[in-house]
């Protein structure tokens, strides 16, 4: 068994992740940190340059509220989250991204990521909160500024260390530990405040690619719940844990439908050409007040989509060719039709090689051209990311001075951003109920989150104490897999078969088959009920046994591993919130069968929960919705 | 097998302290065989296709073939990123398709490297409690918009 050696940092804040919010939260941590003689130290499972959901790219900025332009105002941008979901969002903390957001969006100018403008300057809108841009090196762009930022304030960043636990002592975060995927070590980092910002989580239900394309997921692979499992594991409540989301794009290899929608205006029919959001318009006064409120909500626009394939209407096609062909007409002369077409055409083709390059190869290979044909669209298998359109996370603190008399109580308890366990913050898909910040948006709320928890470390300057005891402990179970691995290994002629222990891969498939067939996954078209979720937490009870069984043979599984056990649970906080929640509200993202309706009298409120990890037991509470700005 | 490595290019990067792809792929797939000095993805089915070892490789040994699951054979989709832009060459199943090439920038102003992350505009003050982040309130405005944001807005 090889030996690994630990190592201990100790640090004044440490940001856990590598992406946007960690990126954000870097930046701005930096900046404050230098003033205060405090220490900022990040720690990231991949490389910065390509870690985290831009890892790829991105072909817009979804979140710019262009305050200053007066087109906009806060109450614009709550009024669109609170509808998208269906009622049940934190108005403070969206309307606390949307203050902040522009100046965020202007430092990406500054740093060299190239915005779309006009002829006037003015930056190019593909929707009203969203810029085009040139994204290929988004995130390298970004991670610059960040790398920069930690060497000023003479910070530290390490890479390809992958956090596995929280360090809690009492109810307060002081550290985590976590191991080098390249190196024989294992890392123990002890601080005053620790801000999540890990991702959301993929792979948690059984995709619908079924051989090699089951990393074509439309969020990353690599996203695997980290942040949920620090937060849950270490105490905090959380909230929102049944708002998966699920993205309709084009299918297979889910390329982005957003410019199609937004800046081609085109629309999408069912195969008979009929529009699904006309001819199923009936179907909107039962989501009321949500229904008929435009935009209209990404999980019911969904759902009026689901209701034609379950009526065998498929295949669902975005119209392409038809958007292509109407605003190439509206151009004065052939050759400026011409000319408007190549323009077009490269946009399209732009927008995924940005940031979906697999769609751009599936296009190829099956000859679409897409001002000749139509192409598919498919809702995707579910997702935890409370950066779009979902808002499963970490129930944070809000800051003071968006507080009214009646929230405060509620929303507010000291730092913007902190989670209910002391000196731990959590950003981005980390943090829930503040919807549809995507990346600008997730990096604003790292910036924000950063000097809530630097304001945090003034306040709280006692070094941390960790339990030395407990570390041994833990190291002792982060590397057990690969304990079992050798002691077992030599009982069979194959390593894969083997009666004491199970490999990452197939724990991965029997969660996500769970997931799938009793928790609402592609297999049942999203639909469940509570006897299906019941029956469903009773399989979950042994595959957490069995997670006592992982076996790893090198550090890359080792990965897998405790990748996977972060991802079981962020599952049963899914399961056992659409169970407490006794209704459907989100018809599109997910159908409790035995609940088919929206109960605004009983539910309009959020579900959070509680796991004690001294008992095992998960407690379940409802927190009341108050608005802000109605 | 989305990402493959081609063996006559790949000389394992002997010339860098580590291979770039191992160092670049964000999810931990690509390894070098030390014994042949040639990389591979160790996991095909966990490969999200983002190009990332394709755009790092110095001696582009690197390519990507479509999810055999789904992807109908033979077209190919080739990048070639400089420090400044990024050159995609999409080729067609159906050979009668002329290939397409665009030319995207990928960052604009600012070589690389030297992105400073601070002080693009004053900071309006230092006090921990306020809800001013850096560069605020005026970094919130640009030269274009007719409201001048001078504080952080509150509802």
């Amino acid at each position: 068994m090889t030996q690994f050696e630990t190592v201990t940092v100790e640090t004044d804040l440490l940001i856990c992740g590598g992406g946007m919010a960690a990126c954000g939260a870097a930046v701005e941590a930096s900046y404050w940190a230098k003033q205060h003689g405090l220490k900022v130290t990040l720690v990231d499972k991949a490389a910065m340059d390509r870690s985290g959901a831009v890892a790829m790219g991105l072909s817009a900025i979804n979140q710019y509220v262009d305050l200053n332009s007066g087109n906009n105002t806060l109450k614009d941008y709550c009024d669109y989250v609170r509808n998208d979901l269906m009622g049940i969002t934190r108005e403070d903390l969206v309307a606390n991204i949307a203050r902040h957001v522009d100046s965020t969006v202007h430092m990406f100018e500054k740093w060299g990521l190239p915005i779309w403008k006009d002829k006037e300057g003015n930056y190019v809108h593909e929707g009203r909160w969203q810029l085009m841009i040139n994204g290929e090196s988004y995130k390298i762009i970004v991670a610059e500024a960040a790398k920069n930022a930690l060497k000023e304030a003479n910070g530290e960043y390490f890479e390809r260390v992958f956090i596995t636990h929280p360090l809690v002592e009492g109810n307060k975060c002081v550290g985590a530990v976590g191991f080098s995927v390249r190196e024989n070590k294992f890392y123990v980092f002890k601080a005053k405040a620790t801000l999540v910002a890990m991702g959301g989580a993929v792979h948690v239900f059984k995709p619908r690619s079924t051989g090699e394309g089951f990393g074509r997921s439309w969020y990353p692979p690599f996203n695997s719940g980290a942040s949920a499992f620090f937060t849950i594991y270490g105490g905090a409540e959380m909230t929102c844990q049944e708002v998966r989301f699920i993205p309709v794009r084009f299918k297979d290899a889910y390329g982005p439908v957003g410019a199609w929608f937004l800046l081609f205006k085109s629309i999408a029919t069912n195969a008979h050409g009929g529009n699904y959001m006309k001819e199923n318009a009936d179907e909107l006064a039962k989501w009321d007040p949500y229904g008929h409120v435009k935009p209209a909500p990404a999980n019911i626009r969904n759902w009026l989509m689901m209701l034609d394939v379950m009526d065998g209407k498929g295949p669902i096609y975005m119209q392409t060719a038809d958007a292509i062909k109407k605003i190439s007409e509206e151009a004065p002369d052939e050759k400026a039709a011409a000319k408007k077409l190549k323009e077009l055409e490269a946009e399209a083709w732009e927008d995924f090689l940005d940031m979906t390059i697999s769609q751009a190869i599936l296009w190829a290979s099956s000859n679409t051209e897409p001002e000749k044909k139509p192409s598919e669209i498919m809702a995707c298998e579910p997702y935890f990311i409370g950066s779009h359109s979902g808002a499963s996370g970490a129930w944070v603190s809000g800051p003071e001075d968006l507080q009214n008399g009646d929230t405060k109580e509620e929303y507010f308890w000291g730092y913007p951003n902190m989670t209910t366990v002391g000196g731990m913050f959590a950003a981005g898909d980390a943090s829930g109920a503040s919807s549809h910040k995507f990346s600008s948006g997730s990096f604003t709320e790292g910036r924000i989150s950063a000097k809530g928890a630097i304001s945090y470390i003034v306040d709280h300057s006692e070094a941390p104490q960790v339990d030395a005891a407990k570390v041994e402990a833990l190291k002792a179970d982060v590397f057990k897999p690969m304990e079992t691995f050798e002691q077992f290994k030599g009982e069979t002629t194959d390593p894969d078969v083997n009666p004491n222990y199970i490999r990452p891969k197939q724990f991965m498939y029997r969660l996500q088959k769970i997931m799938d067939e009793y928790s609402a996954g592609v297999s049942t078209q999203f639909k469940t009920n509570d006897m299906l979720l019941a029956k469903g937490l009773e399989l979950m009870t042994f595959l957490k046994e069995d997670a006592g069984n992982l076996a790893a043979e090198n550090s890359n599984e080792l990965m897998r591993c405790w990748e996977d056990v972060h991802r079981m649970y962020q599952a049963e906080a899914h399961m056992r919130s659409i169970l407490f929640r006794e209704e459907t509200r989100w018809p599109g993202y997910y159908f409790r069968a035995d609940k088919p309706n929206i109960d605004n009298d009983n539910w309009l409120a959020f579900c959070n929960t509680v796991y004690h990890s001294n008992t095992g037991e998960w407690e379940m509470k409802k927190r009341p919705v108050k608005y802000l700005t109605v | 097998m989305p990402s493959f490595v081609i063996p006559d290019k790949c000389d394992g990067c002997k010339a860098l302290d580590k291979t770039a792809c191992q160092y670049i792929c964000p999810n931990d797939l690509m390894v070098l065989d030390k014994e042949i000095m040639k990389a591979y993805n160790r996991d095909p089915t966990m490969c999200w296709e983002c190009y990332s070892c394709v755009k790092i490789c110095p001696n582009q040994a690197i390519e990507v073939r479509g999810y055999a699951d789904f992807v109908p054979m033979g077209a190919k989709v080739t990048a070639m990123r400089s420090s400044e832009d990024i050159m995609w060459t999409l080729q067609f199943r159906d050979k009668e398709i002329r290939p397409k090439r665009f030319k995207f920038p990928i960052r604009r102003g600012v070589a690389e490297g030297q992105a400073q992350p601070f002080d693009h505009w004053p900071t309006g003050d230092s006090d921990l409690k306020s809800p001013t982040l850096m560069c605020e309130p005026a970094g919130l405005n640009t030269d274009k918009g007719p409201v001048k944001i001078d504080h952080v807005l509150t509802l």
